[in-house]
């Protein structure tokens, strides 16, 4: 007799064929491959089992962990300069009475550009010869022609500079939203109640923002642990690795060195990195809305 | 001691005035209630006091200083908002304490005075709880006692009533009564409800289109409305008037050329042919028998009563009187038929005459 599959299974079956096919399998893949000392150059070297050698070498390579020193405090200096720049920029938005919808699409325009577009633009602005920066440095009577791209330390501020041009309207945005969405009544009843503009801000707006920022954190978060696209075009991770960064690494690992099995073990590491923001940051929202009274 | 005082206070938003100019001197420990209709200022006259908003002209003082140009926390006053405005991310412990926090008060004596108001309002069990944890009563309690632990010179309440049921209005409206007798500072009051203006006020301000209409006591504007805006909209169910034009026999004849006597009150002030409305309350309309004095000045009218409204200690009667709908009461009630025909006896001594184009009352001074 034939047995019949139930039928909430057969309705599944499509989706569970395609998120198989979609994300399942790259996903075991790569971590199969993370235990093999699998080159793209040699296919073969896919069948050879080396157990945890891949991770073994990562842990105890100072090269990964200066990556991945650097692309934390990247990520930390990034979101929170984004952070404030984006709730001045909303703060300021908010008050403007006149031309206020125009200043919110004027707002978006730099989140309309493809990485790689801006990763270019400011690798001219920030070129140490032919580089807008440096010819108005030059103008003003600076004679120093400054190696933004090419000194570690500069290199780094270049980047991040680019990215929180980039990315501070997300940020803006949403507070924006946020700030929008306030009810003015505790606003009134804190001045009553005797508060400074400032203390109005501190103990009324903030503590309300606070979801929004969150949010704003937890989608940037993901988006920083992606952003691979303006650190090649700008460095390529370089000079001499100053800028190197865990996706830049496991790139240069994955395609230029061909480590693909090394590589996807650094990814295995990273992915760790990127789920410990997102948690911590999911975690505060999660605290700030039930603060709000908003419901876990 | 804090009197408020307003000289000719104005509000403009742009081109669009909102209040022209009002004139008003509350005194130390008054409970004063700003009432009228929808849009007629009340909110906007209260706000200048509070300083959210800005005075277009004019001045308000507090307590003998003018506080035009003060902001808020210069001038201790608490405001209870409409929808309560409580500070959704604090305890109710931590709304009352607020003020006091932010005034940088000792932990102790915030927690005495929080304590104290809680102990008023019956807020003992509730203070850990955040507002989205309340129901609208117990918020509302939490704004007043937000309002009370501050020992403020002026409470300002902006229709704080008008979101809870009728059962909870009611309660809510001694309670509040309540505290003016125990803490008997200034009260600005504000509602669009006659009623709660009624049972709250020592002095009701009446408001229309941005003008205060008439200032005074619940009983003189009951009694002694200026006009019929005021006789229509203090008092529940509004002044019958009916319209009519004076005749030479010092009657007033009415649309179906029926006569009533001009009252006592109005005989001097009113000239044969000028076209009047006749008020008279519910009150002061029964029928024979039940209610109105037998001796006094009366007059009889024939009314056939299409409807009635059972209350209890008395009856409502709805008829038909020169073409207008009227209503009377009837005391000691007894079973009413529709379509009934009653003698009914108005009290002359307390009805009015409005003129009909001023609409202002006429009184032989
Ligand atoms: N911010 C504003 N801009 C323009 N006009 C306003 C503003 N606030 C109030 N008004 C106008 O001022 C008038 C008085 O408003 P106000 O809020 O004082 O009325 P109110 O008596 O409190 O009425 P309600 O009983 O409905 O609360 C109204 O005509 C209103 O439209
Ligand atoms: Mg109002």
């Amino acid at each position: 007799m034939r047995r019949r599959l139930p039928e909430w299974f057969v309705l599944l079956l499509p989706a569970f064929v395609v998120v198989a096919a979609v994300v399942l399998i790259p996903l075991l893949f790569s971590l199969y491959s993370s235990f093999t000392p699998y080159k793209l150059t040699r296919p073969s070297t896919l069948w050879t089992w080396i157990g945890e050698r891949n991770y073994e070498r990562i842990l105890t390579d100072w090269k990964f962990w200066a990556a991945f020193g650097r692309t934390v405090l990247f990520l930390t200096i990034a979101l929170n300069l984004e952070l404030l720049f984006g709730l001045g920029i909303a703060l300021m938005v908010n008050k403007v009475t006149r031309g206020q919808r125009t200043l919110r699409t004027v707002l978006m325009f730099p989140m309309m550009f493809s990485p790689i577009l801006v990763g270019f633009q400011f690798k001219f602005i920030f070129n140490d010869n032919v580089g807008l920066v440096n010819n108005v440095l030059q103008s003003l009577g600076s004679d120093a022609a400054l190696p933004w791209l090419v000194d570690g330390n500069l290199a780094m501020f270049s980047i991040l500079f680019a990215e929180i041009w980039m990315s501070t309207s997300v940020f803006a945005i949403l507070i924006l939203a946020g700030l929008f969405a306030m009810p003015r009544d505790p606003l009134e009843a804190a001045k009553v109640d005797g508060c400074t503009p400032w203390q109005s801000f501190r103990h009324i707006t903030l503590p309300f923002l606070m979801p929004f920022i969150y949010i704003a954190m937890t989608i940037r978060s993901l988006d920083v642990a992606r952003a691979y696209d303006i650190v090649q075009i700008m460095t390529g991770g370089g000079p001499a690795r100053r800028t190197e960064l865990l996706w830049t690494l496991m790139s240069r690992t994955g395609y230029v060195d061909a480590k693909m099995g090394l590589a996807n073990a650094m990814g295995y590491v990273s992915i760790l990195l990127s789920i410990a923001f997102t948690i911590f940051f999911f975690r505060k929202l999660s605290a700030a809305r039930a603060e709000l009274g908003m419901g876990g | 001691m804090t009197e408020v005082t307003l000289s000719n206070v104005i509000k403009r938003y742009g081109v669009h005035q909102a209040v022209h100019g009002i004139d008003l001197d509350i005194e130390d420990g008054e409970f004063v209630v700003l009432v009228g209709p929808s849009g007629c200022g009340k909110s906007t006259t209260l706000r200048m006091i509070a300083g959210l908003e800005d005075i277009s002209g004019g001045e308000v003082s507090i307590g003998g200083r003018v506080v035009n140009d003060l902001p808020p926390r210069e001038r201790n006053i608490s405001m209870v908002f409409q929808n309560y405005a409580l500070y959704p991310h604090m305890s109710v412990r931590e709304n009352l304490g607020f003020s006091l926090h932010i005034a940088k008060r000792p932990a102790a004596e915030i927690k005495k005075a929080v304590d104290e108001a809680a102990a008023i309002l019956g807020l003992q069990e509730l203070m850990d709880r955040k507002p989205a944890a309340l129901s609208g009563g117990q918020r509302q309690r939490v704004a007043m006692g937000r309002a009370i632990v501050r020992h403020p010179d002026v409470f300002l309440f902006d229709e704080p009533l008008s979101n809870l049921d009728a059962k909870l209005r009611t309660q809510m409206r001694v309670e509040i009564k309540k505290l003016h007798q125990k803490v008997g500072n200034t009260i600005i009051y504000v509602t669009h409800d006659q009623v709660e203006a009624m049972t709250l006020a020592d002095r009701i301000v009446l408001m229309r289109d941005g003008h205060i209409i008439q200032v005074g006591t619940p009983l003189e504007l009951f009694n002694t409305p200026v006009n019929t805006f005021v006789a229509t909209f203090i008092g529940s169910p509004p002044m019958n008037l009916l319209d009519g034009v004076v005749t030479e026999n010092g009657n007033v004849r009415l649309g179906d050329g029926q006569e009533l006597p001009v009252p006592t009150a109005a005989r001097a002030g009113v000239h044969v042919g000028q076209q009047v409305r006749y008020g008279f309350r519910a009150d002061n309309l029964s029928p024979v028998g039940h209610g109105v004095a037998e001796d006094g000045d009366i007059a009889e009218i024939d009314l056939r009563i299409d409807l009635s409204e059972p209350l209890g200690t008395e009856t409502l009667l709805f008829a038909v009187l020169a073409g207008t709908e009227i209503q009377g009461k009837m005391l000691n009630p007894r079973p009413v038929t529709p379509g009934e025909r009653m003698t009914c006896r108005l009290a002359l001594e307390k009805a009015h005459i409005f003129d009909a184009e001023t609409t202002n009352v006429i009184r032989s001074s």
